[in-house]
């Protein structure tokens, strides 16, 4: 039951499910341009001027005159070749333009979501230790504004804070435009610019995580087993963390992952505050451009990212449940 | 035999939303150096919570201990500190719960589980080869690799036995099992008291067995106590106070007891049901439901009264005056 | 409705005060019905409460709070902050509301068919469910204004549109549960038409939770509309607190008051509907040990 091979097997078949959901993403793409008012060529190229043989080559390739489901299949092939479209805002192929801006994203996710789990189950099992205590309600109310505070003003307020009034953090960029860096003073750096954009990503999140951890700690924590650990003489540190978190990161995991999407858009808002070169400033450049393959683009990647953490998740979850059946 | 454990009138509270209710209410208990005494009662009458009270664990943190001493070994358990208490807790008395399925982790392995009950007091070191020694002493095949499963690929009666390993890892003084065959089939509860006499003899540790089912006192233990409603109405060895039964209460779970084992019939048998522990009775909390009630019985608590070697109850009826009076 | 004698209708009045009074005993909750009741007054009475027109542009630039006839200041266009402060509020609780409620309509029909009729129609809309679960709402949101074009009424359909599946799944959870009890029985045995056993019977049975959702879809609401307007995809012929936040934005250094006072309006919403959702759920599920 729990051996390696259904492990992989389980993996296999969750992997083989994400596939209709891939299908279904692409389809819904389809539709939008299918659907978006004037010429769908007109919607593939963006506002921008392109030059009349691409035009004229983008109307065969997707064979205007042809059905609606020819159509369909003929887009569902380019984007499985990996092509979706080019913008002509940047004169690069769009899924270049995503994947190069795609690391950027990832270094400010990664950290804020490393960030917000971490301080997240703290809080909430520090909050699901005493209830109703004093900490437990500043906890929890501290996670309702979290949770309530959009992402963006945070962002701003962290500016006007440590960037306007201290002047102690950087307000825009990645890096120092002034000197040039190299070795652990480029790290010093990007850690010094990744500070506030971080923070800010990661506070929703982390409400969210706090609030979750405190539910599910103060469920397990009042199950029978915990009073059997006591019981053989386990101290409270081992209940606390062994069997209490060890319990509750089961549904901790599932809610991480699956708000995945959640620090997607926040990451998007972020980064147009704070000037972050990643994927979500290249979507509010491609709004003010008018640039939309580069739109249709960021959903495709965006979309399939989020089955991919989807997927992780759930593999997470088989692994730290063992009564889960593969 | 020296006294291992003695419950000196020891009460404990609940804080409810619907105010506060005492479902342990002056209980007396003694438990001699390997002997066995079963606690007897309905549900409701208090005996598990009495159990949760002589370590201090309570299923919910709104209960405390309000009164009286819980002498183990010549020392006050009520007077520990948290600290000290833990260091008794699994080392010198160890507890069996009643359903294996809610008791046990579910995302550890039962190695850990049993593991942990050597490693709180002894440390990690060798813990793992004491938690396999100790699932090979309760009769589980294989222990080294039943060690690495997990809850849920055991069945119910080889959970019982986990949670009986857990326990006595350590080789306690006193054993504390809390209804431990109700959860399991007919045909394992048979095998769970088997082994417990066994590891009882084979260990040398008393054993306190906390049930609703005379059948399992009159086979297990040398000496019985009834409990009624959170309190000890009579108490004495088996032999006496199933052959002599003095207060009407034992009386009348004896006498139900031979037609019927279920526990629920019991109730039946007696008219009335276990009085409202909020709004006890006053006097003698089993009055309403007593057959023999006289009027002193509505107003005062009955005291003690001996009946014969050992061999006490609650009872007014009890009282040369009542005896007098009964002709 | 009440054709089907076996289910018990409450006293309705008496039901209602006592949902209130477990309701009013968290304190919390009560704060939120306050915060949002506030901002409703604001909203309904913005344009006797607004000292300018929002949109209005004067010469007095970037003047800082305090200025005489500017309470909150002005905008890089002149423009008086609190006058759009106060007109936000109404976008703001408009859109989150109807959007909230289209979101929930939606989430009830589909939840409730899927539920109800179960086999294939529920495995359908559920993939369908799914598939609007993955697709990140924000980016999705951006797309669609993006190429459909902007306004209110496409804003309130979009943000409808991408936030049902939420609602879709617990009503066809509720569904699920409640389809095989006895008065659903009975009501099949009498002949009513599916619609009406889906609606008038069951319906009413599971709408409580349905309700908490609804409350805290409206502060995702808002905040999804803020996001859209920070992104610059608002409603361009009125003042939003998102919009008002993307102006801030160049202006952070220069003029703070620009940021904070929208934000906080658009802080105070959510945690407003936040407040009266979690509320809701206590006061419909009382927690053990209070």
């Amino acid at each position: 039951m729990s051996g390696g091979t259904s492990l992989w097997r389980y993996v296999a078949g969750r992997l083989l499910q994400a596939v209709p959901l891939l299908l279904g993403i692409i389809v819904v793409n389809f539709l939008l341009i299918a659907l978006a008012p004037g010429d769908p060529v007109a919607v593939l190229l963006g506002e921008y001027p392109a030059p009349a043989e691409y035009v004229a080559q983008l109307r065969q390739r997707f064979g205007l005159d042809q059905p609606l489901p020819v159509r369909l299949g003929r887009y569902v092939a380019s984007v499985l070749r990996g092509d979706l479209g080019f913008s002509f805002a940047y004169r690069l192929p769009v899924a270049r333009l995503v994947v190069e801006r795609l690391g950027n994203t990832l270094i400010l996710m990664g950290t804020a979501m490393t960030l917000a789990a971490i301080a997240g189950v703290a809080l909430g099992v520090v909050a699901a230790r005493r209830p109703h205590s004093r900490l437990d309600s500043a906890a929890t109310g501290l996670s309702l504004v979290g949770y309530s505070i959009p992402e963006f003003w945070l962002g701003q307020l962290l500016v006007l804070l440590f960037a306007v009034t201290l002047a102690w953090l950087p307000a825009q960029g990645i890096r120092a435009t002034r000197e040039t860096y190299t070795g652990l003073a480029a790290l010093a750096d990007l850690g010094r610019h990744l500070i506030l954009p971080a923070a800010a990503l990661s506070f929703r999140y982390l409400a969210l995580i706090a609030r979750i951890t405190r539910a599910a700690m103060l469920e397990v924590m009042s199950q029978d087993f915990i009073l059997a650990a006591r019981a053989r003489g386990a101290d409270e540190r081992r209940v606390l963390w062994r069997h209490g978190l060890r319990n509750a990161a089961i549904p901790v995991v599932t809610v991480i992952g699956y708000n995945f999407a959640f620090i997607v858009a926040g990451s998007a808002l972020v980064e147009t505050v704070f000037g972050w070169p990643g994927v979500g400033r290249l979507l509010f450049d491609a709004i003010l451009q008018r640039d939309t393959p580069v739109l249709l683009g960021v959903l495709l990647i965006v979309s399939a990212t989020v089955v991919v953490v989807n997927l992780l998740t759930d593999v997470a979850y088989a692994f730290l449940d063992p009564r889960v059946r593969y | 035999m020296t006294d291992l454990l003695v419950v000196d009138n020891l009460t404990t509270r609940i804080r409810t939303s619907r105010g506060t209710v005492t479902p342990v209410d002056g209980v007396s208990l003694r438990v001699r150096e390997g002997g066995a005494v079963g606690l007897v009662g309905e549900s409701g009458s208090g005996k598990s919570m009495t159990a949760f009270s002589i370590l201090r664990l309570f299923p919910t943190p709104s209960a405390w201990v309000a009164g009286g001493r819980v002498l183990f070994d010549g020392r006050d358990l009520t007077a520990l500190p948290e600290s000290e208490l833990r260091a008794v807790r699994g080392r010198e008395v160890a507890m069996v719960f009643q359903d294996p399925a809610t008791y046990l982790d579910p995302v550890l392995t039962v190695g850990e589980q049993v593991a942990e009950a050597w490693a709180a007091h002894h440390g990690w070191r060798g813990a793992w080869a004491r938690a396999v020694e100790a699932l090979g002493l309760v009769g589980l095949p294989d222990p080294a690799e039943t060690a690495r499963r997990f809850p849920h690929e055991l069945s119910g009666g080889m959970r019982q036995r986990v949670l009986i390993a857990q326990a006595i890892v350590c080789r306690p003084k006193l054993l504390i099992a809390d209804e431990p065959t109700t959860a399991l089939d007919v045909t394992i509860q048979a095998q769970i008291l088997d082994l417990l006499r066994g590891l009882r003899a084979r260990l040398g540790m008393a054993l306190l067995l906390i049930t609703h089912d005379l059948g399992v006192v009159a086979e297990m233990c040398e000496e019985t106590a009834v409990m009624y409603a959170g309190g000890v109405v009579e108490s004495g060895p088996t032999e006496s106070v199933f052959a002599r039964p003095a207060h009407p209460y034992t009386q009348g779970l004896l006498a139900s007891a031979i037609s019927v084992q279920q526990a629920q019939q019991i109730t039946k048998t007696i008219e009335g049901a276990v009085p409202d522990l909020r709004d006890p009775p006053p006097g003698c909390r089993f009055h309403p439901r007593c057959p023999h009630a006289m009027p002193v019985c509505r107003a005062e608590t009955p005291p003690v009264f001996r009946v014969a070697e050992e061999h006490a109850a609650a009872c007014w009826l009890l009282d040369p005056a009542a005896a007098a009076v009964r002709g | 409705m009440a054709l089907v004698p076996a289910r018990a209708r409450p006293a309705y009045a008496a039901a209602i005060w006592d949902f209130w009074r477990r309701y009013a005993r968290n304190r919390a909750a009560v704060v939120g019905l306050l915060l949002v009741g506030g901002l409703a007054i604001v909203a309904v009475l913005s344009p006797l409460l607004a000292p300018y027109e929002p949109t209005a542009t004067s010469l007095r630039e970037l003047r800082p709070p305090g200025t005489p006839g500017h309470p909150l200041g002005t905008d890089d266009l002149g423009r008086d902050i609190l006058s759009g402060v106060i007109w936000g509020t109404r976008v703001s609780l408009a859109v989150g509301v109807t959007a909230a409620a289209t979101a929930v309509l939606i989430g009830i029909v589909i939840g409730a068919v899927a539920g109800y009729y179960g086999g294939l129609a529920d495995a359908a809309l559920m993939r369908i469910t799914e598939l609007f679960q993955t697709i990140p709402r924000f980016v999705l949101a951006l797309l669609v204004v993006a190429l459909f074009g902007r306004g209110l009424e496409k804003l309130v359909l979009v943000i409808g549109l991408l936030a049902w599946p939420q609602a879709a799944r617990l009503v066809r959870g509720q569904f699920l549960a409640q389809k095989s009890a006895a008065y659903v029985d009975a009501a099949r045995a009498l002949g009513l038409p599916s619609w009406r056993i889906i609606f008038g019977e069951v319906l009413p049975n599971v709408l409580a939770p349905v309700v908490v959702l609804g409350s805290l879809d409206v502060a995702q609401a808002i905040l999804l509309e803020a996001s859209l307007g920070f992104f610059g995809l608002g409603d361009p012929n009125l003042v939003s607190w998102g919009g008002m936040l993307n102006a801030a934005q160049a202006y952070l250094r220069e003029a703070w008051w620009m940021s904070v006072f929208p934000g906080a309006g658009i802080a105070l919403a959510v945690i407003g509907f936040n407040l009266i959702g979690d509320g809701l759920n206590d006061a419909i599920n009382p927690r053990l040990g209070e």
